[in-house]
C-alpha cells in the first residue's frame, strides 16, 4: 500500500510542478503533430534538410546561428548531409581567418569545422541595420521561448490583419502570437519564395514546418539520442526493480515469519 | 557507536582495526539496528545521499568544461551540451538533479515533521538537516547562476538585492557580494568557486547527520522507543538497504523520465537566452523549489519586513523541536495535529503556487494569508495543540499490536497519563 502512495504521490508532486511550469499561456498555441515530440520522436530527415535550405536561403540573412558549426550538419542524429554535401556548404561561405604570418587577416572559403558564418559583424551592427531590434541568435530559440516549436511555429504563420483599432508604429508588423501582438520582423515567409531542392511544394506552412524542425535540431542536436537511450534507461531500470523488489519480498519473509 | 565488539577475523585486519577501527566502523554500519516498520517515507534518506554523491560527480565533470567567464560561461555550456561526449547527460543529469534534490528533501523534512522525528532525543539531527537544507538552497542558487542565462542574471540581482535591505551596512554588503556595484563578472567566479565549495560543505555535514542519527537510532511510524537490538529491529544490512535500493530505483525511474523526455520542463525558457544586463525578463522567477520562499518574500510591501520573513520562515524551523512540546513523537497518535499537517502541506503547495503568479490581485491576498498561516501554524497552533492536545494510547512495542492485531490494554502506556 505504501509503496504504492508513495508513487501516486510521487506523480501528484511531478503533475503539480508540470502545470505550474504551463500556467498562464496567455493564447493557446496551435498543437502542430512533430515528429519528435513524445518519447520515441525522431526528426524527420527531409523535413530537416528543406528546413536547412529555409534557414539558409530565408533566415541567415538577418539571424546568426553562431552556436552551430558546419560539421554539425553531417552528424547522426541531424540533416545527416553526406560529407561531400557538408564540404561543399561550408565552402559556399567565406570566412574571416588569421592573423597569417604577415599578420594580416584573410579570407578563404569555409570548412566544416568552421562556425555558421553570422550576417553580421555584431549585435550593434545587427541592431543598427534591423531599426534597433537585435534578430536573436537562432541557435538555442526553441529552447528559449515558452512553448518550444509550437511557439516558433505559432509565429511564423501568425502574421494576419491588425484589428481595426490596432496601433502600429512604422517598421512594426502584427502577430497574433507575439507578446503584444507586435513584432519587428516582417512576414518572413510567402508560398513559392523558395524552391525546394527535393521537389515538395514550398507553401508557406510547409516552409514554417521545415524550418521549425531545423531549429528545434539545431537547439537540442542529440534529441534522439537522448530519447533512444532514455528509453533502454527506463526498461533496463524497470527490469532491476522488480528484481530487486522480489529479492527484497524473500529477504523480508524470513523477518515477517518469525513473528 | 558506543559499544561495539567486533574484531576482525584475520591477523592483519586485527591489527589494522586496534590502529584504525574502519572495520569496526563498517561492522557497525551494517549491522546498525533499525526498526522493522521503517515506512518508504524512510527510504529518502538513502536516496538524498544518492542525490549528493550524483551532484558532485556530475558537478566533477562540468567543472572541467565549463568557463567561469561572463563573456564565455553561457557558450561554454552549449559546448557541453553540443560537442563533449554526452556532455548533454551529464548536465542534464546535474540541472533536473537539482530539482530531485529538493523534491526529496521536501519529502524527507515532511516526513520528519509527521513523525515528529525532530523531537527528543533527535534535536541535533533536526538542526543539522536544516543547517544542510540552508546550504542545499545557497548551492542551487549559485548553481542556476552558472549558466548565465537571463533568468540567471536577473535571479542573482534580486536575491543580491536582499541583502540591500539591511539598514545602514546593506548597500556595502551587497556591493562586497558583488564584488562591484552590480552582478557581473567578479559575481560569476565567486559563485562558481563557492558552488563548489559548498556542496563539500553538506557532505561533511552529511556524515555529522548520520553519525548524530546513530546515537539515538532511527525514529519510526509509531514514534515509540524501541530496544536494540531487539524483535523491533533488524540490522541495516541487507533489509534496510536493499528496501532503500528498491526505493532508489523508483525514485531514479521518474529522474530518468526527466532527464530523457523533459530534461528542460523544469527550468525557465529565458535562461537559454544569454544575460543582457540591459533588459529585464518580463516575470522574474526562482526554481520552482525556492517559490514558497519568494511568496513570503514578496507578500510583504515593505523590503525589510520581507528579507526578515523570508529568513524567519527558515530559521523557524530550528526552533521547531522546543515549540512543539508535545511528548508523543507519532501524527498517528495525535489526531489534530495530523489534520494541522496536511493544513500546512496545503499551504506551502499554495505559497509555492503563488510564488510562480505574479504578485497582484488574489495571488497576493493567497501569498499574505499563506505567508501568516505558515508563521501562526508554528509558533501559534503547534505550542498550542502540544499542550492540549488528547493523543492516542501507545503501543508498548513494534511488535505488540502486529502479534495481537489489537493493543492488549495492560501493555499500553500514554505519555500523556504520566504527565
Amino acid at each position: 500500500m505504501c509503496k504504492i502512495s508513495k508513487i501516486i504521490t510521487n506523480f501528484l508532486i511531478c503533475f503539480f510542478l508540470l502545470t505550474i511550469n504551463t500556467f498562464s499561456k496567455d493564447i493557446e498555441l496551435p498543437k502542430e503533430n512533430w515528429s519528435f515530440k513524445g518519447i520515441t520522436g525522431k526528426f524527420d530527415r527531409a523535413s530537416l534538410q528543406r528546413g536547412y535550405q529555409v534557414y539558409t536561403e530565408v533566415c541567415s540573412s538577418c539571424h546568426s546561428m553562431s552556436l552551430l558549426s558546419y560539421r554539425n550538419l553531417g552528424e547522426p542524429g541531424g540533416p545527416e548531409f553526406s560529407v561531400e554535401q557538408v564540404k561543399a556548404i561550408a565552402a559556399n561561405f567565406e570566412v574571416t581567418d588569421g592573423p597569417d604570418s604577415e599578420g594580416e587577416m584573410f579570407t578563404r572559403p569555409g570548412r566544416p569545422s568552421d562556425k555558421f558564418v553570422s550576417p553580421y559583424p555584431n549585435i550593434k551592427a545587427a541592431m543598427a541595420a534591423n531599426g534597433g531590434a537585435y534578430p536573436p541568435d537562432m541557435s538555442v530559440l526553441v529552447k528559449a521561448r515558452k512553448g518550444g516549436a509550437d511557439y516558433i511555429y505559432a509565429v511564423l504563420t501568425g502574421y494576419t490583419e491588425a484589428p481595426v483599432n490596432f496601433e502600429l508604429e512604422e517598421g512594426v508588423y502584427y502577430n497574433k502570437y507575439m507578446d503584444g501582438n507586435k513584432i519587428k520582423m516582417s512576414n518572413p515567409l510567402s508560398d513559392d519564395l523558395i524552391t525546394y531542392g527535393d521537389g515538395t511544394k514550398a507553401t508557406e506552412a510547409q516552409m514554417a514546418k521545415d524550418v521549425t524542425t531545423f531549429l528545434t535540431w539545431a537547439a537540442e542536436p542529440h534529441l534522439e539520442t537522448r530519447h533512444k537511450l532514455g528509453f533502454k534507461v527506463i526498461i533496463f531500470l524497470t527490469i532491476l526493480s522488480i528484481l530487486v523488489y522480489f529479492s527484497m519480498r524473500r529477504l523480508w519473509s524470513r523477518i515477517n515469519s518469525e513473528e | 557507536m558506543s559499544e561495539h565488539t567486533y574484531t576482525p577475523k584475520s591477523k592483519f585486519g586485527k591489527w589494522f582495526n586496534d590502529r584504525l577501527p574502519l572495520l569496526s566502523l563498517a561492522s557497525h554500519l551494517t549491522e546498525y539496528p533499525t526498526p522493522k516498520n521503517l515506512n518508504y517515507w524512510w527510504t529518502f534518506g538513502g536516496i538524498l545521499t544518492f542525490c549528493l554523491l550524483s551532484q558532485i560527480i556530475t558537478g566533477l565533470v562540468l567543472a572541467m568544461h565549463y568557463v567561469a567567464h561572463a563573456d564565455m560561461a553561457f557558450s561554454s555550456i552549449e559546448h557541453i551540451m553540443r560537442d563533449v561526449n554526452y556532455g548533454w547527460l551529464i548536465r542534464y543529469i546535474h540541472s533536473n538533479g537539482a530539482s530531485m534534490f529538493f523534491l526529496a528533501v521536501y519529502i524527507h523534512i515532511f516526513r520528519s515533521l509527521f513523525y515528529g522525528s525532530y523531537k527528543s532525543p533527535r534535536e541535533i539531527i533536526w538542526i543539522l538537516g536544516m543547517i544542510i537544507y540552508l546550504l542545499m538552497m545557497a548551492t542551487a542558487f549559485m548553481g542556476y547562476v552558472l549558466p548565465w542565462g537571463q533568468m540567471s542574471f536577473w535571479g542573482a540581482t534580486v536575491i543580491t538585492n536582499l541583502f540591500s535591505a539591511i539598514p545602514l551596512v546593506g548597500e556595502s554588503i551587497t556591493t562586497w557580494l558583488w564584488g562591484g556595484y552590480s552582478v557581473d563578472n567578479p559575481t560569476l567566479t565567486r559563485f562558481f568557486s563557492l558552488h563548489y565549495l559548498f556542496p563539500f560543505l553538506i557532505l561533511g555535514l552529511v556524515v555529522l547527520h548520520i553519525w548524530a542519527l546513530h546515537v539515538p537510532g532511527n525514529n519510526n511510524p509509531i514514534g515509540i522507543d524501541v530496544k536494540k537490538p531487539s524483535k523491533d529491529t533488524v540490522p541495516f544490512h541487507p533489509y534496510i538497504t536493499i528496501k532503500d535500493l528498491f526505493a532508489l530505483l523508483i525514485f531514479l525511474i521518474i529522474f530518468s523520465g526527466f532527464i530523457f523526455f523533459a530534461p528542460n520542463v523544469l527550468g525557465h525558457s529565458d535562461n537559454y537566452i544569454e544575460a543582457n544586463p540591459l533588459v529585464t525578463p518580463k516575470h522574474i522567477v526562482p526554481e520552482w523549489y525556492l517559490l514558497p520562499f519568494y511568496a513570503i518574500l514578496r507578500s510583504v510591501p515593505d523590503k525589510l519586513g520581507g528579507v526578515v520573513l523570508l529568513f524567519g520562515s527558515i530559521f523557524i524551523l530550528m526552533a521547531l523541536p522546543w515549540l512543539d512540546s508535545s511528548k508523543v513523537r507519532s501524527s498517528i497518535f495525535r489526531p489534530l495535529n495530523k489534520l494541522f499537517f496536511w493544513v500546512l502541506v496545503i499551504d506551502v503547495l499554495a505559497l509555492g503556487y503563488v510564488g510562480a503568479m505574479p504578485a497582484e490581485g488574489l495571488y497576493l491576498l493567497i501569498a499574505r494569508l499563506g505567508t501568516i498561516y505558515y508563521f501562526a501554524h508554528f509558533l501559534i497552533i503547534l505550542p498550542i495543540l502540544s499542550r492540549i492536545e488528547k493523543t492516542q494510547p501507545l503501543p508498548l512495542s513494534i511488535t505488540e499490536p502486529v502479534l495481537t492485531g489489537m493493543p492488549k490494554t495492560e501493555l499500553i502506556r500514554s505519555d500523556k497519563r504520566d504527565v
